[in-house]
């Protein structure tokens, strides 16, 4: 019994108590620099949850083999592999989001998120649950990529996947979608989690 | 086995997995992202150079001209003109009349410009029904000293309006314009010498 929780809490630690983004504060850079619209907040999210996956797996599975003066090299090139494989994947078949997305496929490589996730988690645990634990954590990230995205999209453009949510006489808010926008929407959030962290643990 | 044996075998196995791995997953997805680059181009001239039915390619000097023809005459000349922009370079496809003396029709290929401001270069959500109303303008607009006025539409045929709030951008497509087109002449000509 007690095994049955601890593995359902490798999976949900990573949506809330903690969350890479609100807790742990990781992966900033392309959280703040991609979310302009909600459809690139979710391939972003997708994108890096499908290397955090297939990283966490195989690190997982060779964790005993590799030496651990090189593991730092070997996760590298592990997650590079894969960054690669979503980047051409995206490009391949999604033309257009890989075009908005630009530089910040291939910089998922450093995203401090993924190679986290591996000395943390992956490379000391075993494959089930280290896989349990790179879907909490890419979860985790993709929400909070998509609610931050929606707030910027609907203020920003007035619109949400495209489509027109806003009255016609609303003007879009135009920082909502240039970077303050993104640190201001992120600030608040980081805050609100923060307060119903601090309410929970009062009562 | 001793550590550095174990520690370069290991690096070894892994990296080469990874390289194999990818250029086999390249082998099918570059020709898709090579069909999908080569039909934006097409797409863009067919855009600059709306008279034309039939186009040739010809590479001169660094540029690849796509020669548009209607009924065996020359209509048009386009190419892929690119320079730096507000953060990073601007992608355009120009078409100019064959003596290179008017614009035909300007598309951007790709573009980082701000986004909601210099983005309007491309694609302006504000103006319903016109949305690239920015490139649209450069038609029949002459070539080699093309400026730009703010605030205010453009008294003569080498003037266009600039964008509102994005100034460095709108200049930098003038710019990329004026010192491109004039190469692409001296490149085009020195074909048939």
């Amino acid at each position: 019994m007690a095994k049955k929780v601890s593995l359902l809490e490798d999976f949900t630690k990573g949506i809330w108590k903690e969350n890479p983004i609100l807790i742990a504060l990781l992966g900033l850079c392309p959280t703040l620099a991609v979310t302009t619209s909600v459809e690139n907040g979710i391939a972003m999210g997708l994108a890096v949850s499908f290397t955090l996956v297939c990283s966490s797996t195989i690190i997982s599975l060779l964790r005993n083999i590799i030496p651990k003066q090189v593991r730092i090299a070997s996760f590298i090139v592990i997650i590079a592999t894969f960054v690669t494989i979503a980047d051409r994947f995206l490009a391949a078949f999604y033309p257009e989001i890989s075009k908005n997305l630009g530089p910040f496929i291939p910089l998922i490589i450093v995203n401090c998120i993924i190679l986290g996730r591996q000395e943390a988690f992956a490379s000391k645990n075993n494959v089930g649950r280290s896989i349990l634990d790179a879907c909490g954590m890419g979860l985790g990230f993709t929400l909070i990529l998509i609610v931050l995205s929606t707030i910027r999209e609907l203020l920003g453009s007035g619109t949400i996947m495209g489509f027109k949510i806003m009255w016609d006489s609303f003007s879009p808010w135009m920082v909502m979608i240039l970077p303050p926008g993104a640190f201001l929407t992120l600030g608040l959030m980081i805050g609100a989690s923060n307060w119903i962290n601090d309410r929970r643990k009062r009562s | 086995m001793n550590t550095s044996a174990k520690m370069i075998l290991v690096l070894t196995v892994i990296s080469a997995l990874s390289g194999g791995l990818l250029s086999y997953w390249d082998s099918f997805t570059s020709e898709k992202i090579e069909a999908y680059r080569q039909s934006e181009i097409q797409k863009a001239v067919q855009k600059v150079l709306p008279e034309s039915d039939e186009r040739k390619e010809i590479q001169q000097n660094g540029f690849t001209f796509y020669i548009g023809y209607k009924n065996g005459e020359i209509t048009g000349i386009s190419f892929v003109a690119e320079g730096g922009g507000f953060q990073d370079i601007i992608s355009m496809m120009v078409g100019v009349t064959p003596d290179f003396s008017h614009i035909t029709g300007l598309a951007i290929l790709s573009q980082k410009e701000t986004p909601g401001l210099g983005t309007k270069i491309d694609y302006d959500p504000s103006r319903e029904g016109m949305e690239t109303w920015f490139t649209d303008q450069f038609k029949g607009k002459k070539t080699g000293n093309l400026t730009y006025v703010k605030n205010q539409k453009p008294r003569s045929d080498s003037e266009i309006e600039a964008i509102t709030g994005a100034t460095i951008s709108s200049n930098a497509v003038v710019t990329i314009l004026n010192e491109k087109i004039s190469a692409a002449k001296a490149a085009f000509e020195s074909i048939n010498e």
